[in-house]
C-alpha cells in the first residue's frame, strides 16, 4: 500500500530542495578580489579626456565602482536605481565606462542623468581585466582601506542596494547614519 | 496596437482555458453533457487566441517594433527576417508563448481526433490539459509578459544572441517543445483514466499513438540540439551532459520507457500502475526541465533568466500538477491488480527489464543533474558534476539494455519461446562480433574494448531488427505498421550505437598553433593553412581562415572556418568548418590569435559521427511509422475490455 505513496514522498523531498535552491545564487562565484586590495587605475575621464580619474583619489574613503557601457541593456535597467542611490550621498559612486564609444557615453549621461561623481573611460578594457569584470553591469564596494568588500553582478536595484550594500557600508563605518 | 492586441488575445485565451478545465472536469464529475460540451469549443477558441497572440508577437519582430521591450532585447534591424521570426522564441518570454502555443495545438488535435472516445473521459482529458494551459498562461501574464512596452522606445534592438542565429537552433525549440509538451497528452490521459477509474487496455491503446508522436518529436528535437552544439559551439562534441540537455533527455528516457510499457498494458493488460506512473513521470520531467531552465537554479550555457519570482511560480505550479497526479495515483493505483502472469523469458519480462533500465538511467541522470543543488542546499559546498560521471553512469544501464533489445524483439508474449530464433540470434551475435573486430582493425588499426562492444551491439541489433521484416517480406506476409515501425526504430538504435562507439573510441582532437603557410597531419589528412582574410556578414564581421585538406596528395576539401564578431552584442563566435562524410567528419575551428600571425587551431577527426544523428532520425521515423498503425484509428469503445484478456499476438 505504502509503495503507492512513495512517488509523492520523493516529489516532496525534491520540491524542498528546489525551493531552497531558488534562493541561492548558482552563479555567485565569490570574486577572488574580495578581501584583497582593489587594483589601482588611472584613466581619462569620459567627459574630458584631459582629466584623469583614479581611485587613488578615494584613499581613506569608501566608494562604489560601477562598470557600465551604453551597449549594455542591464546598465540601462539599473540606471534609475543608480541615480537614486547616488542622490542619497551615502558613498561616492565612481563609474567605469567599459569598452564604449565616447560620444555615445556622453550622450547617455546627458540624456539619462549622471549618477557618477566621476567616470573613467576604459576603451580597451584593461582596467576591467584587472578587476576581473566578465560582464556589465558589475558593481564593487571598496572600503576606506582600499579593500574590495563586495561585488554585485547583474543590474542593481534599490532592494539589492539595501540588502547587500548598506549593511556592509554600515558595518565598515562608512555611513553617515 | 498590435502588441496590445496580442496581450488581449492571450488574456482571452486564459479565460477560455479556465472554462475548458472547469467545465471539462466538473462537467465530467457531475456527468452533465451540457457542461462537458463546452470543453471542445473552448479548446478551439483557446487555440485561435493563442495563435493570434503568437502571431502578434511575431509581427512585432518582423516589423522591428522596438517599443516592445522583448523585441528590443532580442532583435535588431540588421537581423535577417528568418531569424527575426525565430527570435520570437529566442529568450524566456517568447519561449513560454511558444510552449503555450504548442500545448494549444496538441489540445486542439486531441479535441479533434477523439470523437470515438467516451464523453466523460475526453472531457476530463481536455480539463486536465486546460489546467496545465491555465498555469502556463498565468505564469506568462503575471511574470513574463512578452508584450510589455518600452518607454521610450529603443532606437535599435540589442540583437538576438549570436549563438541562436543558426538554422538548427531556430527550428530546435519548436520541435523539442512539441515533444516535451506532447507528453502532457499522455499525462492528461493518465489523470483522466485515474479520475474515471478506468484503466483498461483501451486506455493504453488511446494513449499510445499520442505518446509515440510526442516521443518522435522529442527525439528529433534532441538530435537537432546535439547537431547544433557540434558545429556551433566550436568544441566538436555532440553531447555535453549540460543540465539543459539533461532536462530534455530525462523525459526522453521516461517517454521511451512509457511507450514500451504501454505496449504491455495494451496487449496484455499488465503493468497498469507502472504505466500510469511512467506517464506521470514523463511529463513531470518535462515540467522539471522547464523549471530548471527557467528558474536559474542550475547554471548552464542555456539558462535564460535568473529570476526567483519566476522560479517560485513554476515550482508551485509543478508541485500542484505533479503532486495532484501522484496523489491520484496513490489513491487509485492500489486497486489495480494485475491478474495475468508471464514466464521469465517472455516478451513481458524483456519489456519490464527495458523499463527498469531506462528508469534507472533517467534516475541516475536526474541525480547527477540535481546533485550540485543538493550539496549546495545542505551547505556542503559548491560542486559540479561533469561528463565523466554521466558517461560512466549511463553506460551501466545502457549496455544490458542493448543486449535485451536484440533478443526482446523476438520474444513472444506470455510464454518463454523464441520461436526457433535462438540459433540465428546467436550466430548473428558471433558474426557481429567478428565484423566489429574486423572493421575496427581495418579502418582504425586498433581495437578497444568499448569500441568492440559498441560496434558488436550495434551490428547485432541491426541484424535482429531487420530479421523479422525481411523474412515476412520474403514469405510475402503482411507487415503491420506497428511491427515495421518497431523494426525501424530499433534499427536506428543500432545505427546510433555504432556511431557513438566509433566516434568515442576513435576520434582524434588536436589543438595546434598554425601560421598561414604551415600545415599539420592528423589521421592521414594534411591540413594546410593557406591564408586569412576579412569577411563581412549582414550583422557580423569575421576573420576567415582557409585550410586545404588533402589525403595522399589528393584534395579532399577546402575548409573555411570563421571567427565572427557580431556587431551589436560584440560577442566573438566560432564558426567551425566541417566536411561531412559517411565514414568520418573533419572539423576545423579557429581558436585565438596567438600573436605574430599564429592562430590556435582546433582540428578534429570524427569517425562515424553522422551515425549518431542518423540513428536518432531512424528512431524517430520508426515512431512515425508505428503511430500510423491501423488499430489506432479505432472504432468507438464503450465497454472496457476485461482485464487480462489476450489481445492479438502482434507488436
Amino acid at each position: 500500500m505504502s509503495r503507492y505513496v512513495l512517488p509523492l514522498g520523493g516529489l516532496a523531498v525534491l520540491v524542498v530542495f528546489l525551493f531552497f535552491g531558488l534562493h541561492r545564487e548558482p552563479s555567485a562565484i565569490p570574486s577572488p578580489l574580495i578581501g584583497k586590495p582593489a587594483p589601482q587605475f588611472a584613466l581619462p575621464s569620459v567627459g574630458d579626456p584631459a582629466r584623469q580619474v583614479t581611485n587613488a583619489t578615494y584613499r581613506g574613503r569608501m566608494y562604489v565602482l560601477n562598470v557600465w557601457g551604453t551597449w549594455c541593456v542591464g546598465c540601462r535597467e539599473e540606471h534609475t536605481a543608480l541615480l537614486a542611490i547616488s542622490r542619497t550621498n551615502v558613498v561616492p559612486v565612481v563609474g567605469l565606462n567599459w569598452k564604449d564609444d565616447r560620444p555615445l557615453a556622453i550622450q547617455w549621461l546627458n540624456e539619462l542623468g549622471n549618477p557618477y561623481v566621476e567616470c573613467g573611460f576604459d576603451a580597451d578594457g584593461r582596467v576591467a581585466i584587472d578587476w576581473g569584470v566578465y560582464g556589465a553591469p558589475e558593481t564593487f564596494l571598496i572600503d576606506a582601506n582600499g579593500v574590495v568588500i563586495h561585488k554585485h553582478i547583474a543590474p542593481l536595484t534599490e532592494e539589492i542596494w539595501q540588502r547587500d550594500f548598506l549593511p556592509r557600508i554600515r558595518a565598515a563605518g562608512g555611513s553617515p547614519q | 496596437m498590435i502588441p496590445e492586441l496580442g496581450h488581449f488575445a492571450l488574456i482571452l485565451a486564459l479565460c477560455l482555458a479556465i472554462a475548458q478545465s472547469v467545465f471539462g472536469l466538473i462537467g465530467a464529475y457531475r456527468r452533465q453533457p451540457e457542461w462537458m460540451a463546452v470543453a471542445r469549443p473552448a479548446v478551439a477558441g483557446q487555440f485561435v487566441f493563442v495563435a493570434l497572440a503568437f502571431g502578434c508577437l511575431a509581427a512585432s519582430f518582423v516589423a522591428n517594433d522596438f517599443s516592445v521591450s522583448y523585441v528590443a532585447l532580442n532583435s535588431n534591424s540588421a537581423l535577417p527576417t528568418f531569424y527575426r521570426v525565430a527570435a520570437v522564441w529566442g529568450a524566456h518570454e517568447g519561449s513560454l508563448l511558444l510552449w503555450i502555443l504548442v500545448l494549444a495545438t496538441w489540445s486542439l488535435a486531441v479535441a479533434a481526433l477523439s470523437r470515438s472516445l467516451p464523453d466523460t473521459f475526453i472531457a476530463r482529458v481536455l480539463g486536465v490539459l486546460g489546467v496545465i494551459s491555465t498555469g502556463f498562461m498565468t505564469f506568462t501574464l503575471a511574470t513574463s509578459n512578452p508584450f510589455t512596452r518600452l518607454l521610450p522606445p529603443a532606437l535599435d534592438g540589442n540583437d538576438l544572441n549570436p549563438l541562436l542565429q543558426d538554422f538548427a537552433l531556430a527550428v530546435h525549440p519548436p520541435i523539442l517543445y512539441t515533444g516535451y509538451v506532447g507528453f502532457a497528452v499522455a499525462f492528461s490521459f493518465a489523470c483522466a483514466a485515474m479520475l474515471e477509474g478506468r484503466l483498461d487496455q483501451a486506455w493504453a491503446r488511446w494513449t499510445r499513438p499520442w505518446t509515440i508522436v510526442a516521443w518522435m518529436f522529442l527525439t528529433i528535437g534532441i538530435a537537432l540540439g546535439s547537431w547544433w552544439a557540434y558545429y556551433e559551439l566550436g568544441w566538436g562534441g555532440w553531447w555535453f551532459w549540460d543540465p539543459v540537455e539533461n532536462a530534455s533527455f530525462m523525459p526522453w528516457l521516461a517517454g521511451t520507457a512509457l511507450i514500451h510499457s504501454l505496449a504491455v498494458t495494451e496487449k496484455r493488460g499488465l503493468f497498469r500502475s507502472w504505466t500510469l506512473l511512467l506517464a506521470i513521470f514523463a511529463f513531470s520531467l518535462s515540467l522539471l526541465g522547464t523549471f530548471l531552465v527557467r528558474s536559474g537554479v542550475l547554471i548552464s550555457v542555456h539558462a535564460f533568466a535568473t529570476d526567483p519570482a519566476r522560479g517560485v511560480f513554476v515550482l508551485t505550479f509543478l508541485t500542484m500538477c505533479i503532486g495532484g497526479a501522484l496523489s491520484l495515483y496513490a489513491w487509485r493505483a492500489p486497486k489495480l491488480g494485475s491478474s495475468a502472469g508471464f514466464e521469465l523469458w517472455s516478451r513481458e519480462s524483456f519489456l519490464l527489464f527495458n523499463n527498469v533500465l531506462l528508469v534507472i538511467a533517467a534516475a541516475l541522470i536526474l541525480l547527477g543533474t540535481l546533485y550540485p543543488l543538493f550539496i549546495d542546499g545542505l551547505d556542503l559546498g559548491k560542486i559540479s558534476v561533469g561528463p565523466p560521471y554521466f558517461r560512466a553512469v549511463f553506460l551501466v544501464p545502457m549496455l544490458p539494455l542493448l543486449a535485451l533489445a536484440g533478443v526482446g524483439m523476438h520474444a513472444s508474449w506470455k510464454r518463454a519461446r523464441l520461436g526457433g530464433l535462438k540459433r540465428p540470434l546467436l550466430v548473428g551475435l558471433v558474426v557481429a562480433f567478428a565484423l566489429a573486430l574486423a572493421s575496427a582493425l581495418w579502418f582504425f588499426g586498433r581495437v578497444t574494448v568499448l569500441a568492440t562492444v559498441g560496434l558488436t551491439a550495434g551490428l547485432w541489433i541491426i541484424y535482429s531488427a531487420l530479421r523479422e521484416p525481411i523474412s515476412r517480406l520474403r514469405k510475402r506476409q503482411s507487415l503491420s505498421a506497428a511491427v515495421l515501425g518497431m523494426s525501424i526504430a530499433h534499427f536506428g538504435v543500432g545505427v546510433f550505437t555504432i556511431g557513438v562507439a566509433g566516434v568515442e573510441a576513435y576520434k582524434i582532437e588536436k589543438d595546434v598553433a598554425l601560421r598561414p603557410g604551415q600545415s599539420v597531419n592528423i589521421a592521414g589528412y594534411d591540413f594546410a593553412f593557406r591564408e586569412l582574410r576579412n569577411v563581412e556578414g549582414p550583422n557580423y564581421s569575421a576573420i576567415e581562415g582557409e585550410f586545404e585538406v588533402t589525403r595522399n596528395g589528393l584534395l579532399v576539401r577546402v575548409l573555411q572556418p570563421q571567427k565572427r564578431v557580431y556587431r551589436v552584442q560584440t560577442m566573438p563566435m566560432t564558426e567551425a568548418a566541417i566536411t561531412v562524410g559517411w565514414t568520418r567528419d573533419l572539423f576545423v575551428a579557429l581558436g585565438d590569435q596567438l600573436g605574430n600571425d599564429a592562430w590556435s587551431v582546433r582540428i578534429q577527426y570524427k569517425p562515424l559521427i553522422r551515425y549518431v544523428w542518423l540513428g536518432a532520425l531512424f528512431m524517430a521515423f520508426g515512431g512515425l511509422v508505428a503511430a500510423t498503425d491501423r488499430r489506432y484509428r479505432s472504432v468507438r469503445v464503450t465497454e472496457p475490455l476485461p482485464a487480462g484478456s489476450t489481445a492479438r499476438d502482434a507488436a
